[in-house]
Parts: C-alpha cells; structure tokens; sequence
C-alpha cells in the first residue's frame, strides 16, 4: 500500500532578497484509499506544502525528508516524482499557449504510464471522463487553460486527475472560486478517484465547504508552517463553527 | 487592433503596433535614402538610422561599407527545374534583371552594383509544373553577390524551394515577376553555417489576378536580414508571406516586410512565428504595410509572434500598417511576444513530461499551425523534421 511519509519539513523562499521560512516542521503521512483535509488561514503555508511536495524550483528544502514507498521523493526531479505517482491539482494552473488540451493529455499520460495508451481507448476514455465533468468536447482543442474561467480550470486538473491516477493526490484549494454546481461536479470527480481505494488524497482547504462532498478520514489544522492540530471530521465542524482564531497568532483569524 | 499577448513581453524585448491614417507614406521617408540601384546612393550607415537600428552593422562583415569584396567562388548556385522552364546565366546588363523591385538599402544597392552574373529562371506562360525548381546556394566561406530572377508568364503555376547552405557572406537580390493570373510559391530556406551573413532583398511584383505565396524559414547564420517585399502590377492580386524562425544564442536574425498595396482590390496575409532560445539570441521582425490611395477593396492583415524559450534572447516587432484610403475591406495586425517560463515547465514536468519533452511539445504547438498553411507537403514535413533537429541541438 502507497505511503507517502513527510518527516519535520522545512522549506524556505527568498522574496525580497531575504530567505523566509514558510514551512517550520510539517509531519503527516497519508496512506492509499485515506483521505486527509489540511484546512489553515491564508498565508500559512498549505500551498507551499503542496508545490514543496511537487519540487517546485522557487521553494527550498532546507530541513526534513519526503518518502513514498520509502522512496526519497526529495531527491526526485519534478517529473520523477508524477511518474512515481505523486499528483497536484494546482491552485492557480498556468496557461501553456501552443500546446493543445488532448497533445498535453496524451503526452502526459504516456509519460505516467510508460507507454503511450492505445488510441481508441484513449480517445473513449479522454471522452467519457469529460463528459462526466461536463466539459465541452471542445475543449480538447484549446491550448492548456488558455482562456479557461476559473471553474473551467479546475475541472480540467481533476480531469488529469481522473486520467493520470496517481497514488497520492494533493487537491489545493479545488473548491475555490467554485459555485455551487460546479462544486459538485468538480467533487463527484474527485470521489470517483477515491472510490478506487487506490489513491492516497490530501485536500488542502481554507472552507469547509468541500467536505460536504469530500468526507475527510482526517482533519489537520495548519498554521504557521505546520500541523498544528489533528482529528476526526468532528474537527472540520468546530472550524465551520469557530474558525481559526483559535490557532493564529494574536487571535486574529484570516 | 494590436491583439492582447498572453503572457507578459521578457525583459528586454520590445512589441510596438502602429496604425497611421496619413495622406502620405512615411515608409519611404522613414529610410534615409530614396530605392536605387546605385550603392553610390546610400550613405555608409553608423547604425542609427532607422532601417538598420537593430542590425550590428560590425557583424556584417562589410557588406554596408564597400570593405566585402567578392573572392573567387564565393557561393555555388545550382538550379535544378523540371522540363519545360528556361534557366539562363546572364550578364549585368541583360534587361529581365531589376524588373520587380529597387533596392532600399545600402547593402542591397551593394549587391546590385556588384554582381557580375545572375540566374534568370523562367516558366512560360501557362504551363503548369508539377515538381519544384530547386535552386542550391551553397556557400564556400567567401564573399559574395548575387542576383536571381524568377520569371512566370500568364496563367503558369511553380513551387521554387531556395536552399541556402555553407558558409558566406552574401548580399543578394531576388526578384519575382509573376504575369497575370500566374501562382508561384517560393520556399527560402536559410540553413547556413554558425558563421553566415546573408543580407537580401526579395521582390516580387505580382500580376493581375496572380497569386503569390512566399514562405521563409530561417534557421542558421550569424546574422540573417532579409527583406521579402510585395508589390501588385494590377488588380486582383493576393500575396501570403509566411516566416518561421528559430533563433539560436548569439544569432541576428531579421526579417523586415513590406508589402505595398499599389492596385486596388488585392490582398495580402502576412503570418510570422519565431522562436529564440540562448544567450544574445535577437529577432527582428518589421512589417510594413502600406494602402495607398488607389487600393480601393484592400484586403491585408498581418501578424507577428515569438515565443522566448530561455533568458536571454531579445525579441523586437514592429508591425506598421498604413493606410491612405478608407475603402477597404480590411486591415489588421497582431504583434505579440510570450516567454515559456519556469511556471509552464514545472506545470507540464508535474504531469510526467520529461523537461526536454515539454520544451518540445510548446515549440511543435506554436509553430504547427503556421506549418500547416503552408500547404505544400513535402515542405511541411522537411521543416517539422527540422524544427525538432534545432531542438534536439539546442535542447541538449
Ligand atoms: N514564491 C514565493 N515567494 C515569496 N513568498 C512566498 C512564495 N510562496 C509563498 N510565499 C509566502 O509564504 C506564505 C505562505 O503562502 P502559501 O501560498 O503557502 O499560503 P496558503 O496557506 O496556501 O494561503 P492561501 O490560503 O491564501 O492559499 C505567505 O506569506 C506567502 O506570501
Ligand atoms: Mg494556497
């Protein structure tokens, strides 16, 4: 069974010519077929765990160690770690102008899988996954997020997501930005994931609103760089009712 | 109409978009000499003037100041046509030559008063061929000048596909007469050598209802300028000039357009697409596009972009669009210069795509569409071949 192990993370970024540190000690394993909900204020950090898991260029490791499988997830470069099985669904995906929705989908998951799949199978299953988020066909046809609303985008990384199957997947912030509909398609994707019991998912959230849909195993509270609190879902609703003031310094919650 | 970019210009590169309404060109007066055939017309440039602004003039290996003398056999041009066209060797005073256009700078008034042979190719009117005329020039690492005529007579169609190969330093002109309803496409490929400068003027009058399709694809030399110019001997006539580049560390590579709308009801389409990667990398690109007063039905639109794969590399495009009658059908231009930045390479490497792929993949994407309209088959896959070697080279 997939595990992915963090062990006392630190990372670091330089902004404004001086080195910051963001993360100050990260532990938390998350298993396959487990589902952990990482919820914190703005600016604590949970974004940074998530690029920092996914070998980012801007964020440093400076202290700590990444396993999965006991493999060290570090030392890997960033496609090194998705072809071991790592997934993230970003936050903010990036526009890739030249490059069209299916080349991009197929290339990568030639790349995941060893092997490019057998083109009528793909095309069915490319398809039939989109059609399950309510994606246009046309979509395939634009470049990567180009012009994509915000909703638009965040279906087409959980289409990957559907598509790539990794063993652990790192969801930041998918709700946001998200009405209600689009939530619920968006999270019915995500659950069709975990319905396999093959995946490990980290869903990093500032509302408690997805887990609605999601329902967590675990709930980790995080703040200023590190886990500061964890428990059952029953934690996620004393943060519906209580929100973070609790947990920021000052007592002044985001 | 300039097009919004969708990502934002790298440092260092510059896009400008104009679009004058104006009783007079300022194309002609923005050079600093009025078109002759005689070097003696032009000043020696310093490099401030505006047609030679971003040109290292000190790369030209003096071509612009009188010091590039021809030495023995600079290039080697060899013609290659198929049954039924007339490829001749000419001497300078031969009354084909300088038909289709002036030359507008020094470096090209240099080449005309300094050849002593050209190439005259002609295919008679109405016939129509099915194989290309391949024309070889070859560079043997001298100086060199040169002048090439391609003539097509009423109603003949030809595909020309110029390969320039070695290494020269060669100032050129080309001219391209197409008599009414005639089609000729003219694929110039500039393959040369890590030490090349290639300077050349392209002319090509095109006939009453003739069609003109020039594709330029420059990949090699120290420095490359050329300057593709379209101009309608009467109406009716369409012209579509694409370019692709792909603009290596430490390469010059300038492309500078004119396309001059002299008889009513004619269009022209002008597409270029560039990519740079490396150290002091720089493309330039210039297009100029006039309506004159009597192009009533004027059908133009034109378009510039670069993707900046890597720091570094410098990109300057100048579209210019004027306009001196209002009854048109259309008129546009887009100018627009992305980076590939760190944010798309780590967004494809965190789906599995090996760095190297995703580089590959965004330069395919950028250009297929512009290969596509070529239109010519065999050209395609040569120059899809040989984007992906200029990949695999600079991506190593
Ligand atoms: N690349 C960077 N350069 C400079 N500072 C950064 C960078 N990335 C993150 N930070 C800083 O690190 C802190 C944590 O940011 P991060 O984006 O990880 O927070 P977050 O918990 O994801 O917040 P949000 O809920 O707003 O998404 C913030 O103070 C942020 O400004
Ligand atoms: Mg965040």
């Amino acid at each position: 069974m997939a595990t992915l192990e963090i062990r006392d993370l630190h990372v670091t970024v330089e902004a404004d010519n001086a080195t910051k540190e963001i993360l100050k000690g990260v532990d938390l394993t998350v298993k396959q077929g487990e589902t952990h909900a990482i919820m914190g204020p703005n600016g604590s950090g949970k974004s940074t765990l998530a690029y920092s898991l996914a070998g980012h260029p801007k964020y440093t490791v400076t202290g700590g160690t990444v396993t999965l499988d006991g493999e060290d997830v570090l030392a890997m470069s960033v496609d090194e770690r998705a072809r071991a099985g790592l997934f993230l669904a970003m936050q903010y995906p990036v526009e890739v102008p030249g490059v069209s929705v299916s080349n991009f989908l197929r290339t990568s998951a030639t790349a995941v899988r060893g092997e490019a799949p057998k083109l009528r199978t793909w095309v069915k299953e490319v398809k039939e996954t989109m059609e399950r988020l309510h994606m246009d066909p046309s979509f395939a046809e634009r470049n990567v997020n180009e012009g994509f609303s915000g909703g638009e985008k965040k279906r087409h990384e959980i289409l990957q997501l559907e598509l790539l199957k990794p063993k652990i997947a790192i969801l930041d912030e998918t709700d946001s930005g998200l009405d209600v509909d689009a939530l619920r398609i968006v999270s019915e994707g995500v659950n069709r994931v975990r319905e396999t019991g093959q995946v490990g998912t980290l869903l990093i959230t500032h509302y408690t609103r997805i887990l609605r849909y999601i329902k967590p195993d675990h709930v980790h509270v995080f703040a200023d760089g590190r886990v500061v609190e964890s428990g059952g879902p029953e934690l996620a609703d004393k943060l519906e009712n209580e929100g973070y003031e609790a947990y920021v310094k000052g007592g002044v919650s985001a | 109409m300039a097009e919004a970019q969708n990502s934002p210009t790298p440092v260092g590169s510059t896009t400008a978009g104009q679009i004058a309404v104006a009783a007079e060109s300022t194309v002609a007066t923005r050079m600093s000499a009025p078109p002759s055939f005689d070097v003696a017309d032009f000043p020696v440039p310093h490099g401030r003037e505006e047609e030679w602004r971003f040109t290292p003039l000190e790369r030209l290996r003096g071509l612009h100041d009188g010091t590039a003398v021809a030495a023995g056999q600079g290039v080697k041009v060899v013609v290659e046509a198929p049954e039924g066209v007339t490829v001749e060797t000419v001497g300078r005073d031969d009354a084909r030559l300088g038909k289709a256009g002036t030359p507008v700078d020094r470096v090209a008034a240099q080449a005309y008063s300094a050849f002593e042979q050209a190439s005259v190719v002609t295919v008679p009117k109405e016939t129509q061929l099915t194989e290309p005329i391949r024309i070889a020039v070859h560079g043997e690492g001298g100086a060199a000048f040169g002048h090439q005529v391609v003539e097509l007579g009423a109603f003949a169609e030809a595909v020309v596909v110029i390969d320039h190969t070695g290494d020269a330093v060669l100032a050129a002109n080309i001219d391209y007469v197409l008599g009414d309803g005639a089609k000729l496409t003219v694929v110039s490929v500039q393959d040369w050598d890590d030490r090349a400068v290639h300077v050349a003027q392209h002319n090509a009058l095109v006939g009453r209802d003739a069609s003109f399709k020039s594709v330029v694809v420059t990949f090699g030399g120290d420095l490359v300028r050329l300057h593709p110019r379209v101009t309608y001997a009467g109406p009716g006539g369409e012209a579509e000039l694409y370019g692709l580049y792909f603009t290596d560390a430490g390469q010059h590579q300038e492309h500078r357009l004119f396309v001059d709308h002299s008889a009513p009801h004619c269009k022209s389409n002008v597409a270029y697409k560039g990519a740079l990667q490396g150290e002091d990398a720089h493309a330039v690109w210039i297009g100029d596009v006039l309506i004159e007063a009597r192009a009533e039905g004027t059908d133009t639109y034109e378009m510039n972009r670069n993707l900046v794969l890597t720091d570094g590399a410098r990109v300057d495009s100048v579209p210019n669009l004027e306009i001196e009658t209002g009854e048109i059908v259309g008129a546009g231009h887009a100018s627009a210069t992305g980076r590939f930045d760190d944010e798309q390479l780590f967004y494809l490497m965190a789906r599995g795509i090996p760095e190297n792929e995703a580089r590959r993949l965004v330069v395919r994407g950028f250009f297929a569409e512009l290969v596509q309209q070529i239109g010519v088959q065999d050209i395609e896959e040569r120059l899809l071949t040989k984007i992906e070697q200029e990949l695999e080279a600079s991506v190593a």
